[in-house]
């Protein structure tokens, strides 16, 4: 990869830049212009960067239930993760820079969830994998954490029970596609992303347990009266 | 429980009714399964018994009940712990009942009878919120430490009381 100081202005729409400079091409040749010899491709830092980041993404596998079993499959070879550049499952945060979150989450399992996703060094992203990991799925009791993204940033979601190893693997090649749109030197992410968590900042102001319901409509979800009333306390009624 | 099953019931427990009299108030049977409720205050007594004369050794399983609001029960304690016990010899099994009503439920532990209670009385503890006297080490076993109420009480709504989403929130600023 190199990249070409452009000498002049003397590029417009319709004399787009030619990639080849040899005599016999047969193409006009440029004055002021670009050239660049075969086989070069003119880009920025920050998509070469963002293109070596998303075809060496290092998992965190945090598997806690049947998901991670489909995470298995996805690293052996009939799905083979390692064609996505992927494979290098380290079970130290200290060196991966992409979570999957694998499993239902008790609410024992996410402080150490949380302390995992700090520990992980930038740039990082997360998956949510399944619908207890993103949503709680049927485990609708007090001890399970109803969606992890309600505490740490999600990059990307998969629905099912478990997913389907294509599943991961479209998963996965949507990160590598939001890593390739959104990332930069400077690992600052996508606008939209901010604008979300920028929604989440201002609710973090009103009582935890308030806030969460409401967001997500917590409370009544399948029609019923839930046995014992509804959770609706805050922080410093059950501390 | 009727009278005509009492014709079908092992010898133990005619041996118990003969050696605790009052202190065995009820006997049913359920499916094979023999039930023996017991007073609280012969509970030690007849557990070391059934462990040190009558064979039945082994303690199989130790957990407990809420019967709150439990249909057609009208009297006895809220709360009940069970003791499986297992003859290894017989292959008999033997269930003592206890009951233990609520403001401050509390049981003599039977850690000192079967080192493996310990774990199954902090679980019942940990659900129950029912404290076994001479347990060595009561505190909770699955829920978290700063944990405070006890989950399987039948007055604790299902979906908690808004503790699993007691955590704090971390952003992509933060992080």
């Amino acid at each position: 990869m190199a990249v070409t100081r452009n000498g002049g202005g003397a590029i417009s729409g319709a004399s787009r830049p030619v990639l080849t400079n040899r005599p016999g091409a047969g193409l006009p040749a440029t004055k002021g212009g670009i050239e660049v010899p075969e086989n070069v491709i003119l880009t920025t830092v920050d998509s070469v960067v963002s293109a070596a980041r998303k075809f060496s993404l290092w998992p965190m596998p945090f598997a806690t239930a049947c998901c991670g079993i489909e995470l298995m499959a996805v690293g052996a070879s009939r799905f083979d993760i390692a064609r996505f550049g992927a494979e290098v499952m380290r079970f130290s945060p200290r060196q991966c820079d992409l979570l999957i979150v694998a499993g239902r989450v008790a609410m024992k399992m996410l402080p150490v969830l949380q302390r995992i996703w700090l520990q992980m060094p930038e740039p990082k992203w997360s998956i949510s994998m399944g619908a207890c990991a993103s949503t709680g799925g049927v485990f609708d009791t007090y001890a399970v954490v109803q969606g992890v993204d309600r505490f740490i940033p999600i990059d990307v979601y998969i629905p099912g029970c478990p997913p389907r190893p294509e599943q991961i693997l479209r998963a996965l090649m949507d990160m590598q596609a939001k890593i390739q749109a959104g990332g930069s030197v400077f690992g600052t992410g996508l606008p939209e992303l901010a604008e979300r968590e920028k929604m989440l900042a201002e609710k973090r102001n009103l009582p935890v347990g308030l806030a969460t319901a409401r967001e997500r409509g917590d409370e009544g979800r399948f029609g019923y009266k839930s046995p014992g009333g509804d959770a609706l306390l805050g922080a410093d009624e059950t501390r | 429980m009727s009278e005509e099953a009492a014709a079908t019931l092992p010898p133990v427990v005619g041996q118990l009714k003969d050696r605790f009299g009052p202190a065995v108030i009820r006997v049913s049977t359920f499916r094979d399964n023999v039930r023996v409720l017991v007073a609280a205050d012969r509970l030690i007594d007849m557990l070391s018994y059934l462990k040190a004369e009558a064979g039945f050794a082994f303690l199989a399983e130790l957990g407990g009940v809420d019967y709150l609001g439990y249909p057609g029960r009208s009297e006895g304690a809220r709360f009940e712990v069970h003791y499986v016990l297992l003859n290894q010899e017989t292959h008999e099994r033997l269930v003592v009942k206890v009951g233990v009503d609520d403001p401050d439920p509390i049981l003599p532990s039977v850690v000192s009878l079967w080192a493996g209670a310990d774990w199954m009385e902090r679980e019942v503890f940990d659900m129950y919120g029912i404290r076994f006297e001479g347990h060595p080490d009561l505190r909770r076993i699955l829920m978290p430490d700063e944990f405070t109420s006890f989950p399987l009480r039948k007055d604790y709504p299902l979906r908690g009381r808004g503790e699993r989403h007691n955590f704090p929130r971390i952003t992509r600023d933060e992080s």
